[in-house]
């Protein structure tokens, strides 16, 4: 089906538009359109996994596992949506909140081949495809994050830079040896050897690098110290586009690859996973209550949340796995809104600092309400779609008979509500205070600048009124991910090499 | 020949490392440029290493034993560019930030912690 290349091909064509389209306001009435293309393919896409489960299209026609595979199962389908839903909300906001007008093409081109980067990550069958989306999102993002050229923004950029081009080191070192022990690289013909290799301890020096270089890219326990030291340097529009997509790819992966292929030597990869994820939870959540910076909090925050995908990788059944799914999309939209809301707070209050700023509830209810809405989903309150996501995990923790990480689970819950309620009490309900250094204005947002919160808000409360669906979805995803005979045998199309 | 180019990986990502731990931004950027050609040199390793043999042969199938595998060369070609690309770009920034602060020093590096 040629239709699987169009969620890469779209990005593409939108990059040279970019490039070639001078006026600031055409650039931003294209890029509106062509993510709302985006967003109707995808969906278009997903609707049509509903007969066949799993989608495959082999570029150039080139047979699998010779050439490169793109692959559309459940789990990418829902990936794919999410992702392009955010892209949808961030190119309105965009309009409203990137600084300078004579960036903003500049913006637009590296926001697709970032955005055409996650898609390809989602789509592709094969290991080192996946190492070039992975660079084309590494290259976008270092552009984006350094856009604004300050002194901050370039010191973050380094750092960004420095632990995630070692990220991609392992990566491909970690490619290498495994590509010269199974002499392919197509993950289904990976799965079809690794799954019947007799010598399982030999695959763990190829999965701890493949380990190391996404636990850095999904900003996992040790490995996350890039993530708090760059993401609150850049434009906010740029860093809720890193919140909602750039670790999550991480996530991807990692849950891709330890269910489809390194399934050897389980028992000490699944309780190492349990461990690093108990210290993600832990560690962002008591970093992110310690901060006074909306910005500063939600970073810390976003590597809280990383902890809980981990856990049910880690748990690794059936509920676990669809859980960690569920976990990973109601994350995606309700971090990348409070990204977007906490923009507005500032745009409003001319400051991100919690000190500063105050008395956010009277001067505008409707930004109270926005902020609610995935505040309230982050910390798990019903019916928002977080309560349903921690329940899974729980439930499915308890039923392993996990009951440690189940208890720094429900512990971390708590740490997210005290830091949620903290922007609340900070921003929202004290008085504004007098002797700060801001001047204590007040600036209305209009309505198209609160559009893209309100879609994604109303994104969170559906996903929780509708969770039935949706976890059905995922429920399916996961079963395709734990059993993948399908997933082999409708790549390599019944060849048997 | 597989045992000097491994010694020389290893060598590489020694030296690779090393540059990576010193202050100066500048020898990061080598260091990095080290542990990238490390890495090259790794999966190009990975194919095994046989002199004089054409990769593919017209009318007579040969011993795979006597082949090197020639996907690994084609990837490395790959990953070559991106990690020039990449270098290039990392001399870019760190250009860019001595224009605005004048220092090569990482540990000047401390206004976007804590």
């Amino acid at each position: 089906m040629n239709a699987i290349a169009l969620p890469i091909f779209i990005p593409f064509i939108l990059i040279f538009v970019m490039v070639a389209v001078r006026n600031s306001r055409a650039a931003q009435l294209i890029s509106v359109l062509g993510s709302t293309l985006l967003f109707v393919v995808s969906l278009y896409l997903f609707i049509s996994l509903k007969d066949t489960k799993i989608l495959t299209l082999n570029m150039g026609s080139w047979e699998a596992p010779f050439g490169i595979s793109l692959v559309l199962d459940y789990f990418s389908g829902l990936m794919l949506v999410t992702a392009s839903l955010i892209v949808l909300c961030l190119s309105v906001y965009t309009i409203y909140f990137m600084d300078d007008e004579h960036r903003n093409n500049m913006f637009y081109v590296f926001f697709f081949s970032l955005t055409m980067g996650v898609n390809g990550a989602f789509l592709t069958g094969d290991a080192f495809n996946l190492y070039v989306w992975f660079e084309v999102i590494l290259i976008s993002s270092f552009v984006l994050i350094t856009l604004g050229n300050s002194k901050q923004q370039l010191e973050g950029g380094i750092k960004y830079l420095a632990l995630n081009l070692i990220g991609s080191m392992f990566f491909l070192a970690g490619l290498g040896l495994l590509y010269g022990k199974t002499g392919t690289l197509n993950m289904a013909h990976l799965a079809h050897i690794l799954r019947a290799s007799e010598q399982p301890v030999l695959i763990n020096t190829s999965a701890a690098l493949f380990f190391m270089a996404f636990g850095i890219k999904a900003a996992l326990f040790p490995l996350f110290f890039w993530l708090p030291a760059s993401y609150h340097t850049a434009n906010i529009s740029v860093t809720s586009i890193f919140a909602g997509l750039l670790t999550k790819v991480g996530v991807y992966v990692l849950i891709r690859f330890f269910t489809l292929f390194f399934v050897q030597d389980q028992v000490f990869w699944l309780n190492l996973f349990l461990i690093i994820a108990g210290f993600t939870m832990v560690v962002g959540g008591m970093a992110a209550s310690s901060h006074y910076d909306t910005r500063r909090i939600l970073s810390y925050h976003i590597i809280s949340q990383i902890g809980y995908m981990i856990m049910g990788l880690g748990i690794y059944t059936p509920l676990a796995i669809a859980g960690a799914i569920f976990f990973t999309i109601h994350n995606m939209i309700a971090k990348t809104n409070i990204f977007l809301v906490s923009g507005m707070i500032n745009r409003s209050k001319g400051s991100f600092y919690l000190k500063d700023i105050g008395g956010l509830f009277k001067q505008s209810p409707i930004l109270a309400i926005l902020f609610i809405l995935p505040a309230f989903a982050l910390a798990g309150v019903p019916p928002l779609s977080g309560f349903f996501a921690k329940f899974i995990l729980i439930k499915a923790g308890i039923e392993a008979g996990q009951y440690l990480i189940v208890a720094v689970a429900i512990a971390t819950a708590m740490l997210t509500l005290y830091s949620m309620i903290k922007i609340w009490n900070e921003a929202f309900l004290k008085k504004a205070p007098e002797s700060s250094e801001v001047e204590p204005y007040f600036k209305k947002p209009g309505f198209p600048e609160l559009l893209p919160s309100v879609i994604l808000g109303a994104a969170s409360l559906l996903m929780g009124l509708f969770a039935a669906t949706v976890f059905g979805y995922t429920m399916v995803a996961a079963e395709q991910l734990l059993v993948p005979t399908h997933y082999i045998e409708s790549v390599l199309n019944g060849l048997n090499p | 020949m597989e045992i000097v180019l491994a010694i020389l990986i290893g060598v590489l990502y020694t030296a690779g490392v090393y540059m990576l731990l010193r202050r100066s931004i500048l020898k990061f950027i080598i260091g990095i440029i080290f542990l990238s050609n490390a890495t090259n040199l790794l999966v190009f390793i990975s194919s095994g290493i046989i002199a004089g043999q054409p990769a593919f042969v017209d009318g007579t199938t040969p011993s795979p034993n006597n082949l090197s595998d020639p996907l690994p060369q084609a990837l490395v070609l790959t990953a070559i560019v991106i990690g020039f690309g990449i270098v290039v770009f990392t001399l870019a920034l760190k250009f860019k930030f001595f224009e605005t602060t004048g220092t090569d020093d990482l540990d000047q590096l401390q206004q976007t912690d804590n």
